[in-house]
């Protein structure tokens, strides 16, 4: 559904993405892999519209969408939950919930604001509050359940288990799983790279701006390479991996 | 003689607080001190003496050729002098507002041209009538400024805080690329706020020509300079401080010249920025952290 083409980002006159070719199916979640600065969140931005590419094509659901507004982008389906959260801290939760569906004009609003609320608590108790004295794992769902409320067709995830505590980062993992299930298309920006590649299908791993290898998600796991690289592992304990991974 | 004095000083705070009110919209969003906000307001004062005075129109009417005239004003100066200069690389964060200062250059010498440089009074039907209520007597015009000032103020709170456009611009206000994110047309909110800051300006100007019966090409400097200092009284961008903080100075300036020197009336607000930064750097109503812009 999403497809990019040798897509070249510049930060000025930096070079952060030098030709990126990669393809999300429909239904599917997608994990982008890489160390930092490896260029992943300018992935993530140039997709979502916030940068555009000097270079290359970026194409969505068949159609040409390279430089459109990150507004027009979300009116097709696409939602990005960008790296640091970026809730409206000044506004409420009940608030920051309403302009996940701000481009929205159906009678449904209301009531789908009711059930994101239902499915996390935390959020229909503080939703007066002003989103910036949440904690951060909440913030993360706020982030995630505005993003939602979009109803969007490809979700953008950067890096949502950052610096999150571990039982919170496997919550996060888990209603990301949901999110999929429900039918909506997820690529995943992560730095826990075992986590994503668990839940992941497909996998792209980035390096200074390319990417240099990419896969099915359990062939990644097991690649000598990735384990070495960005699992944390040496390859020597690559058994005890599999097992787990399973 | 105090009730009198405090209502003065309501009737002229609330007109402060408009005047504040358009600087803090558009700094909110923008991020950048608009130097022809008061140019605006003066033309907005223009437009209510000539409507009123030349061709002899109601002053409702008067209001709304003002809205149109200082809204078509703001679309313009977004339109031509701040657009131009955004998110382009090399432009420094200045350009802005050294535009906005030529825009009021521009403004204030174009009337002159037109108007000459001479106070012009701004006649109202029931300028001299007042109501006397005991002892203390009130003028018709400071209710007519207070009433539309105070509905002004709550309109727009309102409008901020329950219209979806109200919150979209507080979004924007926040953080423009995630309010991006989040569907909204930044590019249009940024625009809508511009005219809406200039429309209340210039519903000011005509508020201040009433009031002092007077307007003159060079008002817009002066009541510039204090619209300023109320936002930084009352926190840069923050909707509230700019109402409170102008209702301070307004009350602040009557009691002085009542009951002290009037020749520190202007004075007093420099004064009281230098106090009020002392204790409290950010503002009345400003957070501590500053935005990350």
């Amino acid at each position: 559904m999403l497809k990019l083409s040798n897509v070249e980002t510049y930060y000025g006159q930096i070079q952060a993405l030098k030709g990126i070719d990669m393809e999300v199916q429909e239904g599917k979640i997608i994990t982008l892999l890489g160390a930092n600065g490896a260029g992943k969140s300018t992935t993530m931005k140039t997709i979502a519209g916030l940068l555009n590419p000097k270079k290359g094509t970026v194409e969505f659901l068949g159609e040409k969408v390279t430089a459109l507004r990150p507004d027009q982008l979300l009116r097709k389906g696409i939602a990005l939950v960008p790296e640091g959260r970026a809730i409206l801290s000044s506004m409420t939760v009940l608030e920051n919930l309403e302009m996940g569906a701000y481009h929205r004009k159906d009678k449904a609003v209301k009531a789908e604001i009711e059930e994101v609320m239902q499915r996390f608590p935390i959020l229909k108790e503080r939703q007066s509050q002003m989103a910036g004295t949440l904690s951060g794992g909440q913030q993360q769902m706020l982030a995630i359940a505005r993003a939602l409320l979009s109803k969007p067709k490809l979700l953008l995830l950067d890096e949502p288990s950052m610096g999150l505590a571990p039982l919170i980062v496997a919550d996060i993992f888990n209603i990301i799983k949901e999110i999929n299930s429900a039918g909506t298309t997820v690529l995943l920006v992560e730095q826990n790279a075992k986590q994503a590649l668990k839940i992941a299908d497909y996998g792209y791993v980035m390096e200074t701006g390319k990417i240099i290898v990419e896969g099915n998600a359990a062939d990644l796991l097991t690649d000598p390479r990735i384990v070495e690289a960005y699992l944390g592992r040496k390859s020597t304990s690559e058994q005890e991996l599999v097992k787990e991974g399973n | 003689m105090l009730l009198e004095q405090l209502i003065n000083g309501l009737t002229l705070g609330s007109i402060y607080a408009i005047v504040a009110l358009g600087f803090t919209l558009v700094f909110g969003v923008l991020g950048i001190i608009n130097m022809a906000h008061g140019e605006i307001f003066m033309v907005g004062a223009f437009v209510g003496v000539m409507t009123t005075g030349v061709l002899g129109w109601p002053l409702w009417l008067a209001f709304i050729a003002s809205i149109v005239v200082t809204g078509i004003l703001g679309y313009l100066l977004e339109r031509m002098t701040l657009r131009p200069l955004r998110g382009k690389k090399g432009v420094s964060h200045l350009a802005p507002l050294i535009s906005t200062i030529g825009v009021s250059i521009l403004l204030e010498n174009l009337s002159h041209h037109i108007f000459g440089a001479g106070n012009k009074p701004f006649r109202t039907e029931f300028a001299e009538i007042s109501i006397e209520i005991g002892s203390v007597s009130i003028y018709i015009v400071q209710i007519v400024i207070f009433v539309i000032s105070i509905v002004l103020m709550i309109g727009l709170s309102v409008w901020l805080s329950k219209t979806k456009a109200g919150k979209a611009l507080r979004a924007t206000a926040e953080n423009l690329e995630t309010a991006s994110i989040l569907g909204v047309n930044t590019k249009k909110i940024i625009t809508l706020t511009v005219i809406i800051a200039s429309a209340m300006g210039g519903i000011a100007g005509i508020l201040v020509g009433m009031a002092f019966n007077s307007v003159s090409p060079q008002m817009g400097l002066a009541i510039g300079l204090k619209g300023l200092a109320i936002i930084i009284l009352g926190g840069m961008g923050n909707v509230k401080g700019a109402m409170v903080g102008g209702l301070i100075l307004g009350l602040s300036e009557t009691f002085l010249v009542a009951y002290g020197d009037s020749g520190y009336r202007d004075a007093i607000a420099f004064i009281m920025i230098i106090f009020i930064l002392l204790l409290r750097p950010q503002g009345i109503f400003g957070s501590k952290i500053a935005e990350g812009r």
